[in-house]
């Protein structure tokens, strides 16, 4: 799996595309999207998904279940 | 320019709408409090004497523009909610568009050209100016170069303030303000739900001793290298109102110039965590009452309009809608730094005039009613004068006035607004509860109906001044009123309460 922004919440703020370690997040048609193939969920770098912990709306970064869970090399 | 206007034809429209074709005069700076030039430094009445949010008085004859390039912040506040954004709204943290720094940098030049009496340019967000340091510095650097003669200033909520102190100095960015709330982690942790800091959101006590100390830290570092600090405050009722006392004293021995205690917004329908637990904001008397027992400490600001992050013109006004994106691209701006100084030199001249007929009428007042004070409100739409009709009026202007002073002590919304409830209501019993506390109402012009009204309320209103400048004409209103009291003729009362309506004017909402 990876995150994904739910976009009809996402204020587009910004703050969480310099968060990203994977450079994963970018603007898209006015608000941020996560490219799901980058996403590591931050496993390997943070303890905690730095999008989710930036966001200021809660659960606009979630879980995306459409993808495989992310594991690490 | 736009559409088929001469820069010539803007500038008259300019000068016919501010007033102050004519306009100008220094001599005090009445840093947001009174105090005179005479009371400064002189490298510091330089460098506030037309700013603004920093001068009381120059914010009757100077506009600022803020530049919405931050839009990320790096702390959350219950106060705010930045997913709500009504453009008839008009409170920090909102904007209609968010800009690049080019874009920016573009339309900076584009207000300049239009409106002469803008100095000063802000980052204030929507979020916070240093989680996004990478575009506020770009944009300072863009615009120093266009438009060199124009002050740059920055507001933080200080998280991240000690990282960039020196890049804030290299751009000579001489104004900063910073969000202080509170300088008790218990208190903060009832304001600030979470911080973001090392890569970790971080929640109550800890993050709120973390955002306390890099505020102070940062205050510090700003004031050893001479860069003048205003200090904001929300108060809000019941959390930390008794507390900014505290604030005042910890701000001020740290060298912060100048302390801005805003009451707090909290409409249900902003959706912020205030507005939905039903946390009210101070009564008129409250804020003033805090204000006023904290001015002994250091000088206090009570001209703040809590301005939107995007806000073009004089505070009180927005002029942002006629700056939008599209319209600027459109404009072809030629950038006129000895237009601009001519202008600035007119204004100066009518500050001049309008501070010496001030202090030639102070100095006809006797001693003999040194204790009574009365609060007045004044219908303006700038440069220093009497100059706008009761009907038309936006917002009122307080004067408080005794034998010693006529000082400005704050300011009432009347506008309607949006989605505030009000919409139903009778505009006179609107402007009434805003302009309860005052005894007289000073317009250039009223209707019969509303001023007979304003009569039963024990409110005076007072034409005889048109055009004339305020602080002059309404300490003569003063002297005739002591005048009446010593003959019997009247008995001096003190007034109520007044409430503090929300947000400031934008222009749609007055077409609307």
């Amino acid at each position: 799996m990876a995150y994904k922004i739910v976009s009809s919440q996402c204020t587009s703020c910004s703050a969480c595309e310099p968060e990203c370690p994977n450079n994963a997040i970018r603007e898209k048609d006015g608000t941020f999207v996560i490219i799901a193939s980058k996403c590591t969920e931050c496993i390997g770098y943070f303890d905690d998904a730095q999008c989710v912990a930036v966001c200021p709306v809660d659960d606009t970064c979630i879980i995306d279940t459409s993808v495989p869970r992310y594991e690490a090399a | 320019m736009q559409s088929g206007k001469t820069a010539e034809e803007i500038m008259q429209e300019v000068a016919e709408h501010k007033g102050c074709g004519t306009s100008g005069g220094s001599g005090k700076a009445s840093c947001g409090s009174s105090a005179g030039s005479g009371d400064l430094a002189p490298e510091i009445w330089e460098k506030v004497k037309n700013h603004p949010c920093y001068s009381e008085e120059a914010h009757h004859h100077y506009a600022r523009m803020h530049v919405a390039v931050a839009p990320a912040c790096n702390i959350q506040c219950n106060y705010c909610n930045r997913k709500y954004d009504c453009a008839n709204e008009s409170r920090p943290g909102v904007v209609s568009e968010k800009l690049t720094p080019e874009v920016a940098a573009k339309k900076v030049l584009a207000v300049a050209s239009t409106i002469p009496q803008m100095t000063v340019l802000g980052i204030a967000g929507p979020g916070d100016s240093l989680a996004n340091p990478a575009k506020t510095f770009k944009t300072f650097d863009l615009i120093s170069q266009v438009a060199p003669d124009i002050k740059l200033c920055l507001s933080t909520n200080g998280l991240a303030l000690p990282d960039h102190v020196q890049e804030i100095k290299k751009y000579n960015v001489d104004h900063v303000t910073v969000t202080i709330n509170m300088v008790d982690p218990e208190v903060g942790a009832k304001i600030y739900p979470w911080i973001f800091w090392k890569n970790k959101r971080l929640t109550g006590i800890e993050a709120a001793r973390i955002l306390h100390e890099r505020q102070m830290l940062g205050l510090e570092m700003l004031t050893a290298e001479g860069i003048l600090v205003k200090v904001n405050s929300v108060m809000i009722p019941g959390i930390n109102d008794k507390h900014l006392v505290e604030v005042n004293k910890a701000v001020k021995s740290r060298g912060a110039f100048l302390h801005n205690i805003m009451p707090l917004i909290s409409a249900p329908e902003h959706g912020t965590v205030f507005g939905l637990t039903g946390q009210r904001g101070p009564t008129a008397q409250e804020l003033k009452a805090l204000q006023d027992e904290c001015e002994g400490e250091m000088n206090m600001m009570r001209h703040c309009r809590q301005c939107r992050a995007d806000a073009v013109g004089l505070l009180g006004e927005d002029r942002s809608s006629e700056f939008t994106v599209e319209k600027i691209m459109e404009m072809e701006v030629e950038y006129d730094l000895e237009g601009r100084q001519k202008y600035q030199e007119a204004v100066e001249a009518e500050r001049q005039k309008e501070s010496e007929a001030k202090h030639a009428e102070l100095a006809d007042l006797s001693d003999e009613f040194a204790g009574v004070k009365m609060l007045v409100a004044i219908a303006t739409k700038g440069g220093g004068r009497i100059n706008e009709h009761f009907g038309h009026a936006k917002e009122f202007q307080i004067f408080e006035l005794s034998t010693q002073s006529a000082k400005f002590v704050g300011h009432r919304r009347v506008d309607l607004y949006c989605q505030g409830g009000y919409g139903d209501e009778d505009s006179l019993e609107t402007v009434i509860r805003a302009i309860n506390d005052c005894h007289a109402v000073f317009v250039a012009k009223i209707g019969g109906c509303p001023k007979a009204d304003l009569k039963a309320a024990g409110i005076d209103a007072v034409e005889e001044y048109a055009h004339e400048f305020i602080e002059q004409s309404a300490l003569r209103y003063f002297k005739d009123y002591l005048g009446k009291i010593k003959s019997g003729e009247i008995v001096h009362v003190e007034k109520g309460d007044a409430t503090i309506r929300q947000g400031a004017f934008t222009q749609e909402s007055a077409a609307a």
